[in-house]
This record gives structure tokens, C-alpha cells and sequence, in this order.
């Protein structure tokens, strides 16, 4: 068996190390995306020369993308008429319990997506190919470097999104407070907060979810993270992160700009800025939509405020290869075309599909035009910042353990110091680091 | 002689007939059942292509078993449970038995109402428990809008750690009631009619007629229910999963619970299946249990 599996890898690798030195030269450093045809003939890996079929499994096109993914697909079968793709899409439900036992029972599909809470574990786990040789400079970097662990590349992004904090210009004119800008911090923030809050009863400044997810993200804008370098010892309870919770609870249990969970009364944060009684809400460019809609008050966008510096969310799928996979190198040419190609990208935006993660802005000019909001720039302004959450085997339990933790501060349980020291100690008793 | 070699010839003939079902059994029950009891002594993922090699190369012995023990979270979420069971059995026993008595007094539309009843039963939880999330929202859920009603300011149900289990208890005691309900008619049903035109002549009056005839005539049925409630109460899962998924702050985590999110989201099948396996231990143990001391109050007749 594990004879086997060396030969295979070996022959790979071989296979690969004499595409590469044919091709001249492995990594083109700079390729402008633009002149796609001439790439698809540089790249290293090179099309099957007979017709091969490979299948896969998505979950993000469910629900009504499916026909994008099939124009994509239709698109790519003009450059790579080779390479037949057997496209499943699958609900999200359903989508990890299925593939998990998939992988485990030796059924995987050649190439499929992932979110990152389980990329990190499969990719730990050894399930997935290396995507090596095929072109990938038009990714953006940040985004490409999430889903490269320990030097190697386990999966590329589809699609991305970001954070931006949006807020109700109307509260701010009521409240006579300027409005924010890129250079704010969170105390200019909290400052506006307060003259906000002081509208009314029921009017609250900001909201921000007491998680992880929001969590680390804060603890890097004041030079905070949750693992020290190599990854071997939790940092959860560090001084920076101390500061970042002290702040995020602070907003909920001593100034109140922030609701409690039973001033929220079983109420969304989304319901409760399109309700006109929230200043500002920090969250996923994927609100335009609804917000554009049900919003009966003028709103904008701005880059997130920071702490010490700025560091802003960004949520993306990968793309993977099976590492049992008998055709990696076509998987990975699909898999790499969808999510750098510029065609690939121009239809995403079309249909308004999330945001392709590649750098050519020129693509990008068509989601500048909608409004609102008018500072839309704001949303490529913020990829300055990108910050990626620490990959490690244990991700969901690691989250799970600190979101519960900041939960209880949150309910004013515990002082948020407490939170971070029993996180700290959880984390280190129940997952293995390297 | 002659008549056991023909037993023979005919048990022979059967096995073609019971050979689907059986083949059915031994792929889709007792396989499983064998797998995962050699799981939970291996640190398995979950991933990594499960055949024999695989397991055995991951076995950790008694390992999972210690720290399941040994942890804080097990005693937590079977104390989790106990609440659940304290405040469940009583309510939909209750209930359920004061759907029967109704029904069985009902003389016309009885059909409907056993139907009406019984809908729940058939509902999915899943269309339960959205249901069941909206009439329990604080501010716009129907419940706390009756209490506001008559003076009382309802609680945050959900995201409350001290309502949320009372809360999860009160839709599956609605969603449980028909189908112990109808049970306990059934049992109702089968009591017989002499026993009470006996109660009537000797002047017993209707509260004694029930302590003392119905309910130890329903026993049988009581004991049966509850011995279902309480394997349903352990295995309690779809309801936390969509209402609370398992907060506030961890108040409503339950053992099915937590054995999904250690396999399926944290890749601790082998913990997963050790998890699994104590809770078979504690169902079969009480199970047994409550077998023996039937015997002290169930009434069976003849």
C-alpha cells in the first residue's frame, strides 16, 4: 500500500520537475492576466492530450449559481477542450457530513471546495493534493496565502469577501458626528458610539458579535494573535488580545453603546441596523444586497477602524485536488482557472456571484458602478489590510473553546481577562500543537 | 426422526426468503456496531480511508474512554441531560395522559382530535424547531407575547443559559404528547368496562376510580412509555441542534450532541464513537434497570 503510494508520488513529482524545466521557468513572477491565451499555453502543466473526465463537488453555486458555474464551465471547455468537468453542486447541509465520509471511504470527487474551517483540517490530515505548476499570479496574494500551509499550496480561492463597517449616516447627522473615515480607530469610533447612543433608549452606537471570528481579527488590529509564530503554543490571554476583548466587551457590559443579548431580544444585528437604531456595524460586503433594500435610511461604507493598526476579515472557499485523485494535473487546471482566469472572473461579477480574488482591477471596474454604497473603493481599500485566521488542525475546537469563553464576558459572567486565561488553559489542555 | 429431518428441510427453504433482510442487517446494523466499538479504541479522524490497517494503526487502547471520563464535559452534558429528563418526563406524561383520558371520554370527532395530536409526531424537527424558535422569540414570539398579556415579562427563552433547556423541553413535550398520548388510549381502551361498573356499584368515586383502577390498569402502557421517553430523552439531539446548537454558553450541550461535533466538525471519530458507546452503556444499564423493578408496580392482567 504505502509502497504504492511513494511510487505515485515520486512519479509525480518527476513527472512535474520535468514540466517545470521544460516550461523554462516554474512560478512566471509576473504574468498580466490579460493575455490569458498566451498563458494557458505557458503554463507548465500541460492539458491531457486525450480526453479526460473529472469530477467536481461544490457547495457555494447551490441556491442559485448554479448557472454561472456552468457558463464558467462552458467558457473553460473553449480554452481546455480536453478536460471534461462532471460538475455536482450540493447543498451546504448536507455538504461536510457527505464529503467527509466521501473522503474517508476512498470516493472523494477529484476536486472539490472547502470551507476554511475544514480546510485546515484536511488539509492537517494529508487528504489533499499540492497544487504545484499551474499559474496562479492573478490570485491576490493574501488570499492565496490562506490556503498555503507550510509552504505549500493545499487549495486556491474561488471567490472572497471582506469586512467593511457600514454605518447610518442619518443617525450620524442626528448625533452631529462626522462620519468615519480610513483613519479612524476604534476610540473614534467609540467616541461617535456614545453620542449616538445617547439618541435614544432603544438607538445603540456599534455591534460587533463577541466570537472568535471577530475576535481575532480585533486582536491582530492591536498586534494581538492566537499562536506565537511557529505554531506551537496557544497566545490567546497575550497582552494585545487582552486589550482587543477588554474593548469588544467593554462596548457591551460598561459604556452599553453595544447591546446585550437581552436588549437584542432575539433580534439579528442585520435587523437591527436596517431598523435605523444601529450606528455602525462592522460585516461582510455580502450585506449589500439585503441592505440596499431594506434600508429606508442613506448609508455608506468606510475601512474598518483599527486598534494599533488596521486588519481586516476576509471569508474565502477553496478550491482543492484530491490526493488520491488519478487526474491531479486536469483538477488542478480547473481548479486554478476558476479561480484566476479573468473570464472566470468576468462572469462571477456578471451575475453577481461574491468577488473573483484576483488582482486585475479592471475586471473589478463593473462592481464599482452600483450603489449604494457610493464609497464602494472602500471594499479594495480594505484588501491593504487582509489578515487570515491561524490554520491549524483543531480550528473549529480552537473557536468553538474561545467563542463560548467570550460569550460568557459578553453575558458579564466573567471579566474578559478571565475569559481570555480559561481560553488560554482549555485550548492548551484539549488541542495538540505541533 | 422422519418429522425433524422435514423441520429441517422446511428452516432450510426459509433461508433464501430471510436473506435479503438479513444481508440488510448484517451491512447496514451489525457491521457498523462491530466498527465502532474497534473505533473508539483508535484515535481515528475520520478522513484518513478507513479499512482495518487504518484502525489498527490508530489504536490508543482505553485511551478516548479515560478522557471522556476523566474530562469536566462529559459529567456536564450527562448533567445537561438529567435536567432535561427531570423536567421532560414528568411534563409529557402529564400531557400526554391527559390527551388520553380526554380522548378516550370524547364521543364524537374523536378521529380529528387524535389526528390533530398526532401531527407533531409526524412533523420533521426540523420544521419543528424553526417553529418552535419563532414562538419562542423574546420580543415577537407568540409565547411571550400571551404572558405579557396577563403581567409576566417572558424570559429570552433561547438565549437564556437558565430558559434555554425549559424551553427545548417545552416543544418536545408538544411535539412528544400524540404519540404517548396515544399509547396511553389505547391502554385506556383495553381496560375492562366491568371493572368500573364494579368501582360504581361498590361507590367509588371518579378521582379513586382513576388512582386506583385506571392507573394501575394502565401500567403496563406507562411502563412501556416511559422506558421510550427516557431512551428518546438520551438520544436527544434535532431539537438543541436547530434551537440553541447547544448554547448559550454550552447550557443546552447533549450527549448526541456533542458526539456529531466531535466527529463531524472537530475529526475525533474515535472519541466520537467512545462517546457513543458510553451512551449506549448508560441507555442499556437503565433500561435493564427499569426491567427489573417492573416487577414492584406494573400490573399485568390474568
Amino acid at each position: 500500500m504505502r509502497n504504492k503510494k511513494v511510487n505515485k508520488a515520486l512519479s509525480i513529482m518527476l513527472a512535474s520537475v520535468m514540466a517545470a524545466s521544460m516550461a523554462g521557468c516554474g512560478t512566471a513572477a509576473t504574468v498580466h492576466a490579460a493575455d490569458s491565451e498566451t498563458e494557458a499555453a505557458m503554463a507548465p502543466v500541460k492539458d491531457p492530450e486525450e480526453e479526460v473526465t473529472i469530477k467536481f463537488t461544490n457547495f457555494n453555486a447551490s441556491g442559485g449559481h448554479e448557472e454561472t458555474l456552468e457558463k464558467m464551465y462552458e467558457a473553460f471547455s473553449e480554452e481546455h477542450p480536453t478536460i471534461k468537468v462532471d460538475i455536482e453542486t450540493v447543498g451546504y447541509d448536507d455538504y461536510f457530513t457527505q464529503m467527509q465520509t466521501r473522503v474517508a471511504g476512498g470516493t472523494a470527487p477529484d476536486c472539490y471546495e472547502l470551507n476554511i474551517e475544514n480546510f485546515a483540517a484536511y488539509a492537517a490530515k494529508g487528504v489533499l493534493a499540492e497544487i504545484k505548476d499551474v499559474d496562479t499570479s492573478g490570485i491576490n496574494e493574501t488570499a492565496l496565502h490562506a490556503f498555503n500551509v507550510d509552504g505549500k499550496q493545499y487549495g486556491v480561492p474561488g471567490s472572497f469577501s471582506n469586512v467593511v463597517l457600514i454605518y447610518n449616516k442619518d443617525l450620524f447627522d442626528q448625533a452631529g458626528v462626522e462620519y468615519p473615515d480610513a483613519d479612524w480607530t476604534w476610540d473614534d469610533a467609540q467616541a461617535a458610539a456614545e453620542k449616538i447612543r445617547a439618541l435614544g433608549d432603544d438607538i445603540y452606537g456599534i455591534y460587533a458579535p463577541t466570537t472568535y471570528n471577530e475576535f481575532f481579527k480585533v486582536a491582530a488590529q492591536y498586534g494581538g494573535s492566537l499562536l506565537n509564530e511557529d505554531k506551537t503554543e496557544f497566545t490567546i490571554n497575550s497582552a494585545p488580545n487582552q486589550e482587543a476583548a477588554e474593548m469588544m466587551v467593554g462596548r457591551i457590559v460598561d459604556s452599553n453603546v453595544q447591546p446585550t443579548e437581552a436588549q437584542m431580544g432575539g433580534m439579528k444585528d442585520w435587523d437591527l441596523f436596517e431598523s435605523g437604531r444601529l450606528g455602525m456595524i462592522p460585516t461582510g460586503i455580502w450585506a449589500f444586497g439585503e441592505f440596499t433594500e431594506a434600508c429606508e435610511f442613506n448609508w455608506d461604507i468606510c475601512v474598518e477602524p483599527g486598534g494599533t493598526q488596521k486588519a481586516t476579515h476576509f471569508f474565502s472557499n477553496a478550491y482543492v485536488v484530491n490526493a488520491d485523485s488519478s487526474q491531479k494535473e486536469a483538477a488542478s487546471i480547473w481548479v486554478s482557472w476558476l479561480a484566476s482566469s479573468p473570464k472566470a472572473a468576468e462572469i462571477r461579477i456578471a451575475d453577481g456571484w461574491d468577488l473573483p480574488a484576483i488582482t486585475d482591477e479592471t475586471v473589478l471596474a463593473d462592481y464599482l458602478k452600483t450603489t449604494p454604497p457610493d464609497n464602494r473603493q472602500a471594499v479594495f481599500d480594505s484588501l491593504d489590510y487582509l489578515i487570515t485566521p491561524p490554520i491549524i488542525e483543531d480550528y473549529s475546537m480552537m473557536s468553538d473553546i474561545i467563542t463560548e469563553k467570550l460569550g460568557e464576558a459578553a453575558s458579564g459572567k466573567i471579566t474578559a481577562k478571565e475569559a481570555l486565561d480559561q481560553a488560554q488553559e482549555e485550548c492548551t489542555q484539549k488541542i495538540k500543537l505541533k | 426422526m422422519k418429522n425433524k429431518g422435514k423441520k429441517k428441510r422446511e428452516a432450510l427453504g426459509a433461508v433464501p426468503f430471510m436473506l435479503p433482510s438479513f444481508l440488510g442487517m448484517i451491512v447496514f446494523s451489525l457491521l457498523p456496531i462491530v466498527v465502532s466499538i474497534i473505533m473508539s479504541f483508535t484515535d481515528w479522524d475520520g478522513l484518513e480511508k478507513l479499512n482495518l490497517n487504518t484502525l489498527v494503526s490508530h489504536f490508543v487502547g482505553l485511551d478516548n474512554y479515560a478522557q471522556i471520563l476523566g474530562g469536566k464535559e462529559f459529567w456536564a452534558v450527562l448533567g445537561h441531560t438529567c435536567y432535561y429528563i427531570v423536567l421532560y418526563i414528568p411534563l409529557v406524561f402529564i400531557a400526554s395522559l391527559a390527551i388520553a383520558t380526554l380522548l378516550n371520554k370524547a364521543r364524537r370527532g374523536v378521529s380529528v382530535f387524535r389526528v390533530m395530536y398526532y401531527i407533531p409526531v409526524l412533523t420533521s424537527w426540523v420544521a419543528a424547531s424553526l417553529i418552535w424558535k419563532w414562538v419562542l422569540s423574546p420580543q415577537y414570539g407568540i409565547l411571550n407575547q400571551l404572558l405579557a398579556v396577563i403581567g409576566i415579562t417572558g424570559p429570552n427563552w433561547l438565549t437564556s443559559e437558565v430558559w434555554a433547556m425549559p424551553a427545548i423541553v417545552l416543544a418536545s413535550v408538544w411535539k412528544d404528547m400524540g404519540f404517548f398520548g396515544l399509547f396511553l388510549l389505547s391502554g385506556l381502551q383495553s381496560i375492562d368496562k366491568t371493572f368500573y361498573e364494579a368501582a360504581k356499584v361498590d361507590g367509588a368515586g371518579r378521582i379513586r376510580t382513576f388512582f386506583q383502577i385506571t392507573i394501575p390498569l394502565l401500567t403496563p402502557s406507562i411502563f412501556f412509555c416511559l422506558v421510550m421517553a427516557l431512551i428518546n430523552a438520551f438520544q436527544l439531539f434535532p431539537q438543541v441542534m436547530i434551537m440553541t446548537e447547544g448554547g448559550p454558553n454550552g447550557a443546552t450541550q447533549v450527549m448526541v450532541e456533542r458526539i456529531y461535533t466531535y466527529g463531524f466538525s472537530y475529526f475525533r471519530m474515535g472519541y466520537a464513537a467512545a462517546f457513543s458507546w458510553l451512551l449506549f452503556i448508560i441507555i442499556f444499564a437503565l433500561t435493564s434497570v427499569q426491567l427489573k423493578l417492573q416487577k414492584g408496580w406494573v400490573h399485568y392482567e390474568s
